[in-house]
């Protein structure tokens, strides 16, 4: 068992270094780093306010699992929902795509914006483009590599518009095959089944999917709990590059990848958010007990 | 770990002999064995009898020639007819079933609402599963020698209805394949983990898309396994066939466009053939009973073994850990 005593203090850990497995042929490798960050307006600067939960509270049949919860989300940075089993993160998580809705007995209260603007007066499919979700276990959808890109990639349901060719599609599926670090094992089959592709490669098919139609924040829930170690460790180093480009947010029961890839955390505890920093001073220098107890390991 | 292997590790005994067990135990042991036994020669005993008989008797002239009547067999033609009647009416059945039942099977388990509604849906799917073919047979002769509708069969100057054609037999034995098709197209859908709908709906999708793109293509081996198994019930069926198809020994066209014509016509099935062949049958001659028999069985084994491949198949592309 690892001591968790005061570890060194530490900022971001550069990638490159920390390799969690050693050096192999079979890993994949990543692709170089993007260059610096542009957004889609012009604006470069490394982190801005994109989402804000104001009074969040959000109750499955009257049994309410996050009360009142007050969070920025922002480009530039990743944000790791913390905190113990049935505290409310992945709740709190749906909500942000109103993913909740799906729930006929869940109700929520508060406000949640995306720039500015309140989400529950966009249309849901429109928000949901703009906020995309990759989910815990792997779910390609049973067609080709290409086909699950495509399918997010076309705007099914709008009137008037025709279907796009692969000529115009493939250029973009690359791309996102690309940005997901996945072109390189998968570049010269695009047509096979996706569901014949490893664990670790069908999750990367699924952040590449929901990178496709270029969202502006990317939700992740526990997107490493089913996966190796090794492909966790490439899906890691994949979330340090993506940050620059979107809003990142990851529920984690993994204190150590909370620790390894996000910038700040938050710690919930029993629906409430107990403790929002960066992610140094909530391991290192937590001010709630609660905080202290949980990094510690004392329970969770 | 060193120091559990150094000690003395109980390894699994070999396997108790069932002779040391209570005289109770033994008798339930060999009555399970004789049912298996049982069933398997039962099964054997079918095949192996109407294989000899069927091959005995079946000539390759025997399907292509047109049944004709006659008191000498050797006049009596082949049963080219049952054949193409049999074809005919499972792919008309199948063709009605098929779209009805996977509507139904998306709705009961995609929708649903109001949870009512969707009950009383699920008992008209278990009541028309559980009525006899015979009762749907002669309710559709009731139904069907309406005059309202004339149209589908021979009739008299469209104010009478004769109630019996190919399509009349057809949408009436569509209700045969129907629950079979609703059933294993919900099982594929709920086999379904919802974080797959959610993933869909996480990228903007509508619930239409999503069971459009997502869900069904999903599903289709699931559908591919009903039709496959409702076709074997369509193949099979003998009393919508003696009832609503006419019964005659010649698939008899009636007027129109081909293939209204045809399908306004009466005609007979495989079934039919054999029934109507057999010592209880007017046409009494065994011999193409047992050949028409031995086709039959070897449409309906086809259609068995088709069921088991795709059912294997379905297994293997919907793979996703829950």
């Amino acid at each position: 068992m690892e001591s968790l005593n005061p570890p060194p203090p530490l900022r971001r850990i550069d990638p490159v270094r920390t390799p969690t497995v050693p050096p192999d042929a079979s890993v994949p490798q990543v692709p170089e780093p993007l260059p610096a960050p542009v957004s889609r307006d012009g604006a470069s600067e490394p982190t801005r306010e994109r989402m804000r939960c104001e009074r969040v509270t959000i109750a499955y049949g009257g049994k309410i699992a996050v009360n009142a919860v007050d969070l920025p989300v922002r480009q530039g940075e990743v944000l790791a929902l913390i905190g113990p089993s049935g505290c409310g993160k992945t709740t709190l998580l749906r909500s942000l795509n109103r993913l909740t809705e799906l729930t006929p007995t869940a109700a929520r209260g508060g406000r949640i914006t995306l720039d500015g603007q309140d989400i529950d007066e966009l249309e849901v499919t429109h928000l949901r483009r703009r906020v995309s979700m990759v989910f815990q276990q792997p779910n390609p959808f049973p067609m080709s590599i290409y086909d699950n890109i495509a399918y997010s990639l076309r705007e099914h349901g709008e009137k008037g518009r025709r279907r796009p060719r692969r000529a115009e599609l493939e250029p973009q599926a690359i791309e996102a095959l690309t940005r997901a670090g996945l072109i390189d094992e998968v570049g010269d089959n695009i047509d096979h089944p996706a569901l014949r592709l490893s664990g670790g490669q069908q999750q990367r098919l699924c952040i590449a999917r929901a990178l496709a139609a270029h969202p502006e924040v990317l939700l992740l829930d526990e997107p490493c709990s089913a996966l190796d170690p090794r492909s966790t460790s490439v899906i890691e180093e994949l979330i340090g590059r993506l940050k620059l480009e979107v809003a990142v947010v990851i529920v984690t029961h993994n204190l150590q990848q909370a620790r390894r890839i996000a910038d700040r955390a938050a710690f919930m505890y029993l629906g409430e958010l107990i403790e929002y920093d960066f992610v140094e001073r909530v391991f290192n220098a937590p001010r709630a007990q609660r905080t202290r107890d949980y990094v510690a390991g004392a329970f969770g | 770990m060193s120091a559990t292997a150094s000690a003395p590790v109980s390894r699994t005994r070999p396997r108790e002999s069932a002779a040391t067990w209570p005289l109770a135990d033994r008798l339930g042991l060999a009555m399970c064995w004789a049912a298996g036994m049982f069933l398997t020669l039962a099964a054997a005993g079918i095949v192996v009898f109407m294989a000899i008989k069927g091959v005995q008797y079946l000539k390759l002239s025997l399907l292509f020639e047109h049944p004709t009547a006659a008191v000498d067999q050797s006049q009596a033609g082949g049963f080219l007819d049952p054949i193409e009647g049999t074809i005919a009416l499972t792919a008309l059945g199948t063709l009605i079933a098929a779209p009805i039942a996977i509507a139904a099977a998306i709705w009961l388990s995609e929708y649903g609402r109001p949870v009512g509604l969707a009950r009383l849906v699920e008992a008209g799917v278990d009541v028309i599963a559980g009525v006899p073919s015979i009762v749907l047979a002669i309710f559709g002769l009731i139904v069907f020698s309406k005059a309202l509708f004339a149209p589908l069969s021979i009739s008299t100057q469209g104010v009478a209805s004769y109630g019996r054609s190919f399509l009349i037999a057809g949408i009436t034995i569509s209700l045969v394949a129907l629950p079979l098709i609703v059933g294993a197209t919900r099982e594929a859908l709920q086999a379904i983990p919802s974080h797959v709908r959610e993933a869909s709906y996480a990228l903007g999708k509508s619930q239409a898309t999503t069971i459009r793109h997502v869900l069904l293509p999903s599903v289709r081996p699931g559908i591919a396994t009903g039709i496959a198994l409702g076709m074997g019930r369509i193949v099979g069926d003998t009393a919508i066939a003696i009832v609503l198809l006419g019964n005659t020994l010649q698939n008899q066209p009636g007027s129109g466009i081909w293939p209204f014509d045809y399908l306004r016509g009466t005609g007979s099935t495989l079934t039919t053939y054999v029934y109507n062949n057999s010592p209880v049958g007017e046409g009494n001659a065994p011999q193409k009973a047992y050949a028409a028999a031995f086709v039959l069985l070897l449409v309906v084994l086809f259609l068995n073994y088709s069921v088991d491949r795709l059912a294997r198949g379905g297994r293997q592309v919907t793979a996703w850990s829950r």
